[in-house]
């Protein structure tokens, strides 16, 4: 249960509204218990004296009971329920403003489905818990006091022998929910290895053609298939049991009270009002009895909901301002020096950079080339600190940038990423996603060095246009165009392009390379590439191989160096003369 | 295409669609008896819970009033014995009724997935996987309900209602006539509820999908909400979705709020009338108190039925947009066609031509044009070219994946339209670049579960192409379990099991796409050892990748932009100084080292 006190900031922030649920609990079944009294007292008049006045009045003050119920009933949900939905939407909001903050390495081992569902199903659990579980055992334990005191004033040994099977009923309920939430999870898993066979037969599928082996694959997915089906029959035989014990152990409480009532009838003990009385009582019990097994099994999900919610709450920010934070500095020149750097993604694995020694003058560029896996990408990843170096130091202007706050560091950099990511938006807001005040004139003005805008005046709606899922498809090329854009817009004094160009044709970037020259001068410049014709006219050239700074150099001078640079660029002509030939 | 198929999935129209039905219906056929015994079995127990207040009028009535103890005792007990039968009966009547669903389900699922293994490469090519999965899944797993519950449970509401309303009449007309007179409030406020909750219902998913697109897509983009350091800007606008999706959830609340307290005060006013128009009958002597008492009691056993029948409305609405999806897949018949009468070859000896083969998939988009050429059994050929130039399109073309467009291609002298493409395939082996593994074991994954492939005969492929060496060294060797994607095991382990694979069906004409990602030197010795013992003694097309195989090569085929451009071996292409030459330089000369 220890998780779930975690979440008692969150009640006390509704206490009153919480206070006042209780006390609408309490009135709404004064009304509730008050209606079968009146049909009790109706019927024993009605065995006795006969008036027609007093049949008119019982039968008004039921309606009058039952509104008197309604009403409150009414309340309760707007109160309780309705805090649970505003609890859910505090923790939902906390648990967002957390995650954002976590470092990226947090998002490279766990998988975006993990944390969705944690978003979703455990948030839900818990939401379920706070709200119906709360109500129903407040409401379960008030009704059941009041009613009980009130069947015992009737007939005590009556009561006593009708209310021997309801425990049975919380305690089955318990005991069956408790194995249909475990069948059921069995039946979840059957049901991924389903999808998992179906997937990655759809996937293979050219291997099953290849080798004629459909009749095959369909006798294994029928093999699945039955298994589910047998998982699911298997939870049938449980969940049928469901409706026949509710039959039968409330059915069972009024054939007590129906024998053992009218015989006290029949020795005169007692009034027929009274069985009915009884009978109805019982009836209004039944849900309560229910809800409170049901109530158990909530609690336990929420509790396991929460224990993997507050692991979460318990990760790290990792990267963020500390006590070492320099807040006076609110500007960036651009000068880089990276002093003895090494990093690796984890712990265990292996070094990605290794003691990388270098310094990016301000104002200058520098080019990166290198195989798939040399480090590139990790290298320019520690410059806004995405990740942070596992030993030695980058500076930026001299200052480590650890004590330069995150907010002025990043917002001095323009990192354009490999994986071109744009949300399904509009393109103005996803062009002038970094700005703070973003304004068109600068955004189109970006758009223009980027070669984007020739694009974005062909579409439908302009800068209007929505693009992604809900909206019209970029194409590669135009992605790659519009992250550099976006990247352009916040005026960074650091320009980094990670293989931003691979989809761009060859001509328009040539152009955006001439464009930048202009907007370059005074800023500092980092060109990952695989193309020779992007990174020759760098101020400096590195190679970048398993981590470690291979060549570095002018375009000529690595080409007289004959090492790693001269063989992409020769091989490169021979592509280019290649696709030259029809 | 794509959008027509994306809206394919937010279909939800129509609850009730009697051409649906009717092919739904007929997957239920099969089991008719079943249905049917249901049913009556429906009629019967729907009769026991109404039977009871029947009962216990009789017990105040006959024996409570008229002070008969043995009475009592018997009607005692056959109250009892109505309850144990109807919970008996009603056990089984769930379990068979949920047994037929799920085996409807089970049939149903299983010729959709057959059907999907005989659809063309084109299909597959074309059609997102995820949505195939999810109509073998998810689409099939929401008729489900239909079949189970949604068939044979209106017949059950339906009949209990009858049945109360039976014994009611039966009991006191016009009493009856009295307590039903809130029916139809109760009636419409339910179905008013209903819709209300189905409306917001819809608003609730709607911000929900809102909420969690949201997440989902600032997690896969959470570096660029970081580099641009926009969590406080995120953060508002995740507040307001979150809010948004609040609002609807409360405003949800409301419906519930109103609607569970205003059932209770219906019935409640049902009571009151029973009490105040019976109790005055009672006065006059026209009505015991036990039929006063009985009615009570009905009043309460309506709301069931009435509740469960306006659900039901919402499982029609989705199986029928379920059942549309499925049946336009069922319908698809994006298939290779097999020739009516196959010519069947009795021994293959592994000739082929191309004449004059051109292909594009689609219209007019040719990515061959005008390929003849000639292999002669036993021959190994190697196709180079660079990316684009239409060497994976042989592939496709040759294994009938695709159909050419013009031209023929002749298997022994006999096209291959006119022959069993299963055999075809057969007597083809593929190799494909990217290596497919299944999960399951590396047996089933050499043998893929062909029953006709010994063990001795799987152990000696695997021998043969030096697979042996890593997988004995495995704690279950060939019993070791594979991860889906073969996830475990290295590139090159991969490669060789998808060797074994090959060469233990022992195919007479084989097709190896060679990978180009790069493995160690050992691993590279030993699959260029496993390919030369792989390409003896059949006919092979290599689209090549390794230096070793093209200079083995009976002829190497340069193609250049969906065209034959040069065919020789190795040395006579070097000094013509073409594209071959530039290849050489461009793939090949770095592997000089290795050989």
């Amino acid at each position: 249960m220890t998780n779930l006190f975690t979440l008692k900031k969150y009640f006390l922030r509704y206490k009153w509204k919480i206070v006042l649920g209780i006390i609408f609990i309490l009135l709404s079944n004064a009304g509730t218990v008050y209606v079968p009294l009146i049909i009790k007292d109706s019927i024993n008049e009605l065995q006795s004296t006969l008036h027609q006045e007093s049949i008119t009045r019982y039968a008004i003050l039921i309606i009058v009971a039952s509104l008197f119920s309604g009403i409150f009933r009414f309340l309760i949900r707007q109160t309780i329920i309705v805090v649970s939905r505003e609890i859910e939407y505090d923790l939902r909001g906390d648990f967002w403003s957390h995650i954002q903050q976590l470092p990226l390495r947090y998002f490279q081992n766990t998988a975006t489905g993990n944390i969705m569902a944690h978003a979703t199903n455990d948030i839900n659990a818990v939401r379920m818990f706070i709200g119906p579980a709360v109500m129903y055992s407040i409401d379960t334990i008030i009704r059941l006091v009041i009613v009980v005191v009130i069947m015992v004033t009737i007939s005590p040994i009556v009561t006593l022998y009708a209310l021997l099977p309801l425990p049975l009923l919380s305690i089955l309920v318990y005991f069956v929910g408790k194995k249909i939430h475990e069948r059921f999870t069995l039946i979840q898993e059957k049901f991924s290895e389903l999808t998992t066979k179906a997937q990655e037969n759809f996937s293979g599928i050219r291997v099953v053609k290849s080798y004629v082996r459909e009749e095959n694959e369909i006798d294994s997915f029928k093999v699945l298939s039955k298994e589910y089906l047998q998982k699911n029959m298997h939870l049938v035989k449980l969940q049928a049991l469901f409706q026949p014990i509710l039959f039968l152990v409330t059915g069972l409480s009024v054939i007590i009270v129906m024998w053992s009532g009218g015989v006290s009838v029949i020795e005169k003990e007692l009034l027929l009002g009274d069985i009915t009385a009884l009978i109805i009582y019982l009836g209004i019990l039944t849900w309560p009895m229910i809800a409170f097994g049901w109530v158990v099994n909530i609690i336990q999900q929420a509790e396991a909901s929460m224990k993997r919610l507050n692991k979460i709450f318990n990760e790290p920010y990792d990267i963020e301002d500390t006590a070492d934070t320099n807040n006076t500095i609110d500007k960036i020149k651009g000068e880089i020096t990276f002093k003895n750097v090494s990093f690796r993604y984890n712990p265990n694995s292996p070094e990605i950079l290794e003691k990388i020694d270098l310094t990016i003058p301000s104002g200058t560029s520098l080019a990166i080339m290198g195989h798939t896996g040399s480090g590139k990408t990790s290298f320019v990843n520690l410059i806004p600190r995405l990740y942070d170096v596992t030993d030695g130091e980058i500076l930026i202007d001299g200052h480590s940038i650890k004590t330069i706050p995150l907010s002025v560091l990043r917002n001095n950099i323009g990192l354009v990423q490999q994986e071109t990511f744009l949300f399904s938006d509009s393109l103005l807001n996803n062009l002038g996603y970094g700005m703070r005040d973003p304004d068109k004139e600068n955004i189109l003005k970006a758009a223009r060095i980027a070669q984007f805008d020739k694009d974005v005046k062909e579409f439908p709606n302009q800068y209007e246009t929505i693009i992604g899922e809900r909206g019209i498809t970029l194409s590669g090329g135009q992605k790659q165009r519009a992250t550099l854009t976006r990247a352009l817009a916040i005026d960074p004094q650091i320009l980094i392009l990670d293989d931003s160009f691979s989809a761009v044709d060859t001509n328009t970037e040539e152009e955006i390379l001439r464009n930048l020259k202009s907007f370059m001068k005074e800023r500092t410049s980092i060109i990952i590439s695989h193309r020779v014709s992007t990174v020759k006219d760098a101020d400096k050239i590195i190679v970048l191989d398993k981590g470690k700074i291979a060549e570095a150099g002018s375009h000529n001078e690595l080409i007289t160096l004959n090492g790693i640079y001269a063989d992409i660029y020769y091989k490169q002509l021979l592509e280019k003369e290649l696709e030259e030939i029809n | 295409m794509a959008q027509d198929t994306k809206s394919d999935d937010e279909i939800l129209g129509k609850a009730y669609d009697a051409k649906l039905m009717k092919r739904l219906l007929g997957y239920v056929k099969p089991y008719k008896k079943y249905v049917i015994a249901a049913i009556v079995l429906n009629i019967i127990v729907a009769a026991l819970g109404p039977l009871r207040p029947y009962l216990t009028k009789i017990a105040v009535d006959d024996y409570i009033v008229n002070s008969d103890f043995n009475g009592l005792f018997y009607i005692t007990l056959a109250l009892f014995g109505s309850l144990v039968f109807q919970s008996v009966m009603q056990y089984f009547l769930t379990y068979y009724t949920q047994y037929l669903g799920q085996k409807t389900i089970y049939d149903l699922r299983v010729k959709l997935f057959s059907h999907t293994q005989r659809l063309a490469a084109k299909f597959f090519d074309k059609t997102p996987i995820g949505r195939i999965v999810t109509r073998v899944t998810n689409d099939i797993e929401s008729l489900n309900e239909l079949f189970s519950s949604g068939i044979v449970m209106v017949f059950s509401d339906v009949f209990i209602i009858l049945w109360i309303l039976g014994f009611m009449f039966f009991l006191d007309w016009r009493l009856s006539l009295v307590s039903l007179s809130v029916l139809p409030i109760l009636i419409y406020g339910t179905f008013l509820f209903r819709k209300k909750v189905r409306e917001s219902y819809r608003d609730v998913r709607f911000h929900l999908a809102r909420l969690n697109s949201y997440m989902q897509e600032h997690v896969t983009g959470i570096s660029v909400v970081q580099i641009f350091h926009k969590q406080k800007d995120e953060m508002k606008n995740f507040s307001s979705i979150n809010q948004d999706h609040t609002t609807a959830n409360i405003n949800s609340i409301f419906y519930y709020a109103i609607f569970y307290p205003a059932v209770e005060l219906i019935s409640s006013a049902a009571i009151s009338l029973i009490i105040w128009y019976g109790g005055g009958e009672i006065i006059q002597q026209n009505l015991s108190l036990g039929v006063l008492f009985a009615f009570i009691q009905y009043t309460e056993m309506f709301f069931r039925p009435i509740r469960d029948l306006s659900e039901k409305y919402n499982i029609m609405q989705t199986a029928m947009a379920s059942s549309e999806r499925i049946f336009k897949l069922l319908d698809n018949d994006t298939v290779i066609k097999n020739p009516d009468n196959p010519v069947l070859l009795n021994s293959v000896k592994g000739k082929i031509e191309f004449k004059d083969v051109s292909f594009a998939y689609n219209e007019e988009d040719y990515v061959l044009k005008n390929i003849s050429l000639q292999i002669n059994p036993g021959e190994t050929v190697a196709i180079v070219g660079a990316t684009g130039a239409g060497k994976t399109s042989i592939i496709n073309i040759l294994t009938r994946f695709y159909d050419i467009s013009k031209g023929k291609i002749c298997l022994d002298g006999i096209n291959i339209q006119s022959l069993d493409k299963r055999k075809l395939r057969k007597y083809i082996s593929v190799v494909l670049q990217d290596v497919f593994l299944f999960s399951g074991t590396i047996r089933s994954n050499i043998t893929m579960n062909n029953p006709d492939i010994s063990d001795d005969k799987m152990m000696e492929a695997a021998k043969l192409v030096g697979a042996d060496r890593f997988i004995n060294n495995l704690p279950l060797k060939y019993d070791e379990p594979v991860k889906e994607r073969g996830a475990t095991l290295s590139v090159g382990q991969k490669q060789l099991i998808s060797f074994a694979r090959a060469l233990a069906y022992n195919p007479q004409i084989l097709i190896l796409d060679e990978a180009t990602s790069s493995v160690d030197t050992e691993t590279e010795i030993l699959i260029q050892r496993a390919i030369e013992k792989l390409l003896v003694g059949r006919t092979a097309i290599v689209i090549a990748h390794r230096l070793s195989t093209i200079q083995n090569a009976d002829k190497i085929i340069v193609m250049h932009k969906g065209e034959i451009k040069e065919i020789g071996n190795h040395q006579e292409l070097l000094t013509k100084k073409g594209i071959y030459y530039k290849l050489y330089q461009l793939q090949y000369k770095d592997q000089e080292v290795i050989v």
